[in-house]
């Protein structure tokens, strides 16, 4: 009985307090965090969704996600009430088909699928493509990447933390596929860092 | 503003500015490609610049300082309506200071004063479609765009040059984002052009009743099409503003009587004002004030 009440408790409760004019600050945050690829921004308002979901993915989830964009959840968010909340606060439907997800939502740790296995929209209309919500333990202090592309002033270092090891390869491939392509948001904590299918990544030399 | 509790912020509702901050998010990862959006009826006809303010009105927070022009001018009809719709269902600040704005909608000019990081440039745009006049089928010209069939384009602008000698292309004059798509600038004089390459301002254009979006973030490469012995080139003025005295800018024709007179000034309002406050003057404004 205790449980249940938590479980109602969690899936009702942590959303915007002041929905318009946080999700305003949370899409600035994420349009500016997109056209500057690999620079660190912090988020304008925090959510508090059901763990496993953290506090930036879920802010990013109420701002973006409606009944018009289907969500793909790893398992392990499947098994939390992160659908209940998510279908409560933004009706938008999950499934568990990958290339109909608008959306993708990893928690921190969770298995990345391969980048291919989701919509990356088609030669005529490229827009159709998921967009990866993937949290990681930490946005600097990892090893690093170079990167350059539109939106970038010459290059840039990007160091995430807790990124899968066959990562460049997977952009690498997703970068290739242009126009066509996945778009990445990284989170930790409540800041992002936004690797739109434009970026081009390679490892440091030292 | 006791009328503003009637509207919710910024006049749309957020269902609809979720789906236009989709598309935007999705045109800054395709630079120049345009993305389909479900353009919503305004309180303005079509024309007026609808899908700029859709725009403006999604990307706006409580924040924001607003500046609007119309032909670079921040007093003409266009720019003081869209100023003032956004004053009553936003409350947001405005301005005509080109560096004191964080959003500046446009209506076919970009502001002669350098913009910086952290601006944002919304176009209104009539026709998104660069090769529409070309090709009037959407599902050919979509086509077109994704196998980067853009030699049509190239023929009209060598058209150009058969019929007049030189590319007679003064305004929209077509562009290529990045190395891949081809994009219309929207109808700013091609004199504008060379400033879209490498902006570091966040430009996004808003086409509301062909219905698309389509964004260039900063630092990305914008090139005039042209060719090697044709280059692209700006348009030139033979004599500076006649009120503010400045070279190299755009400017208008402004007749002055029914003889024939008729003295050229800037486009850009701020820029002209400004260079006056801190006191330049041009032939006209130095008689006028010998004349006093």
């Amino acid at each position: 009985m205790g449980g249940q009440a938590e479980i109602h408790a969690s899936t009702y409760a942590g959303a915007f307090s002041d929905p318009v004019f946080q999700s305003q600050s949370v899409f600035r945050s994420l349009m500016d965090a997109m056209a500057c690829p690999g620079t660190i921004m912090p988020l304008g308002a925090s959510a508090n969704p059901p763990a496993p979901l953290g506090a930036g993915a879920g802010a990013i989830a109420l701002t973006l996600c409606d009944d018009g964009t289907p969500v793909w959840l790893t398992n392990a968010l499947l098994q939390s009430s992160v659908p209940a909340w998510l279908s409560f606060h933004t009706s938008a439907p999950v499934t568990d088909v990958k290339p109909e997800a608008r959306f993708v939502f990893i928690e921190a740790g969770g298995l990345v699928p391969g980048f291919d296995q989701f919509a990356l929209g088609a030669q005529e209309y490229p827009d159709r493509s998921a967009t990866l919500v993937l949290e990681i333990a930490s946005l600097d202090g990892g090893s690093e990447f170079v990167a350059d592309g539109p939106g970038i002033k010459g290059e840039t270092i990007v160091a995430p933390i807790g990124l899968p090891d066959i990562f460049l390869i997977l952009w690498r491939e997703n970068r290739a596929q242009f126009p066509r392509g996945v778009d990445l948001i990284l989170v930790s904590g409540t800041n992002v860092l936004c690797l739109p299918r434009t970026t081009k990544l390679r490892r440091r030399e030292v | 503003m006791t009328d503003l509790a009637t509207y919710n912020f910024a006049y749309l509702d957020e269902q609809t500015k979720r789906m236009i901050r989709r598309a935007i998010l999705k045109a800054i990862s395709i630079p120049g490609y345009q993305v389909p959006f479900a353009s919503r009826e305004m309180p303005m006809p079509y024309g007026w610049g609808t899908g700029g303010v859709q725009v403006t009105a999604a990307i706006l927070g409580p924040d924001d300082v607003l500046k609007v022009i119309d032909q670079g001018a921040d007093d003409t009809t266009n720019a003081v309506s869209i100023r003032a719709f956004f004053q009553k269902v936003a409350n947001v600040a405005v301005t005509t200071k080109t560096r004191e704005a964080t959003i500046i909608q446009t209506r076919h000019r970009i502001p002669e004063e350098t913009l910086t990081a952290g601006q944002t440039l919304v176009y209104q745009v009539p026709i998104p479609e660069p090769l529409r006049f070309l090709e009037p089928r959407e599902t050919e010209t979509r086509k077109m765009h994704a196998l980067e069939e853009y030699g049509l384009m190239h023929v009209k602008l060598y058209e150009d040059i058969a019929r007049n000698g030189h590319i007679a292309t003064t305004y929209a004059y077509p562009v290529k984002v990045e190395g891949r798509y081809v994009m219309d600038p929207s109808p700013t004089p091609k004199f504008d052009n060379p400033k879209m390459h490498m902006s570091e301002a966040l430009q996004l254009f808003g086409a509301g009743r062909e219905k698309r979006i389509y964004a260039v973030p900063p630092y990305t490469e914008v090139v005039s099409l042209d060719f090697e012995d044709h280059p692209f080139e700006i348009q030139h003025f033979d004599k500076p503003c006649a009120l503010c005295g400045a070279e190299h800018v755009y400017l208008d024709e402004v007749v002055l009587d029914d003889k024939g007179g008729r003295m050229f000034v800037c486009s850009d309002t701020d820029h002209c004002e400004d260079r006056r406050e801190h006191g330049h003057a041009g032939h006209l404004l130095a008689q006028q004030e010998a004349a006093e």
